[in-house]
């Protein structure tokens, strides 16, 4: 088997196509992550000690069962209750609960750094709960945390062809896809490619990220 | 609102009998109006086992200026936290004016307070950290003006110029848009004295608020502070091991151990010619160091 420079290129298109929708779902999944994350760490520190138990054993649940498994069950499993979205949107909420899960021990970490006079002095001026976590606690944790952020980034990134299993038109399921026509050296090389090339991309931007946020 | 029933038993402060209280500095920037004393009822505090406060009893007057003294461990911060809501009170009753701190007037008695209860009291309290507590996310500006704005519902205009009025009044006008990393120890505790005061307390806890700075700057934040003490008519909480600056701002000074009082009375007659050992033991230790 050799390299087919001509194959090569012709599978550079539909692969483009295939990335485009990668992306997506992985920007749209690191989205949901964040911001289910922060739910999860602020519930996390709840007084009310059931509830603050309950959700560390939905995200320890969530944690470890396979993120494939997880998509799968979703997707085939899910429906057959009732409850159905696109296959697309199914990868993306898959992503951001999964990935909710790890990024909301990152805002964990960076709260619990935030000194314990920051909280005592928003309770000397009498702040309201809301301005507490909004205005003073969170722009100091994360700021702290913004490389892991970026790093789970990065991984969700790298589960996203995860997805071609629940048939959404990722770049893996394109690769698959054009390779069971002609040969899968070129499409998986190119698709390996193309990985490498949006990775290192978004290390050197979130690199830029944290330097601007680095001041404190 | 509390009944006059349930208050009619409690004991208001008494005035201070000759408490030097001069205000003919006053400063347009600084909290004026009705004070509220301090009243501690057989207070109780235990950290586990450690029992720190066992029933202690005393009164701070409306308006008057106290320092606590005693040796490392006594209970003097303690106090403080417990008057800021920073640590919950185990036993006992803390009144403020006529209000408990702690607990809302339930038929005869007092229940445990809510968290809304507990705001409303605090917004009589104010306190100054050691370590300033800045946030350091905002700058000056914005450290003064996000409680006048999210707390005393003060239009963004009316806090800015609060803000610069104190700022003004530590010396720090130059300095609104600075970051407190950008700022000298001596600096940023202004700026959380002015923060302190942007709140308007009527009753300011100061926690050994020169033991975290440099030498030189010590004596600067000290003269701020005294001129504040006896321009306003705020009620002072403070805690300190200068003497010099307990004699400066306060009227009486409490000398404690192991969570009790040993020994009180002006500070001239605590540092001059204290009667109790313990103080005099205690003296000569800091003025060793
Ligand atoms: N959060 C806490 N957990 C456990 N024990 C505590 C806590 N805070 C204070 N203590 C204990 O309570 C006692 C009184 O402490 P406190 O800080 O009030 O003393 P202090 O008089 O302010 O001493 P210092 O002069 O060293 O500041 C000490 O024995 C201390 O170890
Ligand atoms: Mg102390």
């Amino acid at each position: 088997m050799t390299w087919d420079w001509s194959y090569a290129g012709d599978l550079v298109g539909p692969l483009l196509g295939g990335l485009r929708l990668t992306i997506a779902a992985t920007a749209l999944g690191y989205v949901l992550a964040l911001a289910l994350g922060l739910v999860w760490a602020i519930l996390r520190r709840s007084p009310n000690v059931v509830l603050n138990q309950a959700v560390r054993w939905v995200i320890e649940f969530i944690r470890s069962t396979p993120l494939l498994v997880q998509l799968v069950f979703l997707f085939y499993a899910l429906p057959t209750t009732g409850i159905q979205f696109s296959a697309f949107w199914t990868g993306v909420i898959g992503l951001g609960v999964h990935y909710s899960t790890y990024i909301s021990e990152v805002y964990r970490a960076g709260i619990e750094n935030v000194p314990r006079g920051q909280w005592e002095a928003c309770t000397a001026l009498n702040l309201p709960r809301s301005r507490v976590w909004f205005a003073v606690v969170l722009p100091q944790a994360i700021r702290k945390v913004i490389p892991t952020l970026g790093n789970y980034l990065i991984a969700l990134f790298k589960d996203s062809p995860l997805l071609l299993v629940i048939t959404v038109p990722e770049v893996m399921r394109v690769a698959y896809t054009e390779g069971g026509k002609s040969g899968f050296l070129e499409p998986f090389t190119v698709t390996a490619a193309l990985f490498v090339i949006v990775s290192v991309l978004s290390s050197i931007l979130i690199r830029r990220l944290e330097g601007r946020y680095a001041i404190i | 609102m509390p009944s006059s029933d349930t208050m009619s038993e409690v004991p208001t402060p008494e005035d201070p009998q000759g408490a030097p209280m001069d205000k003919t500095a006053a400063d347009g920037a600084l909290p004026h109006g009705s004070t509220p004393g301090i009243r501690f009822e057989k207070v109780v505090k235990r950290f586990g086992d450690n029992i720190v406060l066992r029933e202690l009893n005393f009164t701070v007057a409306p308006g008057e200026r106290v320092t606590l003294i005693g040796p490392s461990g006594s209970g003097k911060t303690t106090i403080l936290r417990l008057l800021m809501t920073l640590e919950k009170l185990d036993d006992g009753v803390i009144w403020i004016g006529d209000r408990p701190l702690w607990h809302m007037p339930r038929g005869d008695g007092l229940a445990p307070a809510n968290e809304k209860h507990l705001h409303e009291m605090r917004k009589q309290v104010g306190m100054v950290f050691q370590q300033f507590n800045l946030f350091p996310n905002m700058n000056v500006l914005r450290n003064l003006i996000e409680g006048p704005v999210r707390v005393l519902g003060l239009s963004k205009d009316e806090a800015v110029e609060r803000a610069r009025e104190l700022l003004d009044m530590v010396g720090l006008v130059d300095k609104i848009d600075a970051h407190p990393t950008q700022l000298s120890g001596g600096q940023q505790q202004r700026v959380a004295i002015a923060r302190a005061l942007a709140m308007q307390p009527k009753v300011l806890l100061l926690d050994e608020v020169t033991s975290a700075l440099d030498p030189e700057l010590v004596v600067g934040v000290q003269d701020l502070l005294r001129d504040i003490a006896r321009a306003s008519d705020l009620t002072l909480l403070c805690v300190t091991h200068e003497m010099h600056f307990a004699k400066d701002i306060s009227d009486r000074v409490l000398m404690f151990d192991k969570g009790q009082i040993v020994e009180e009375g002006p500070p001239e007659q605590i540092f001059g010619e204290p009667t109790e050992q313990r103080t005099r033991d205690f003296l000569q230790a800091i003025l060793a160091t």
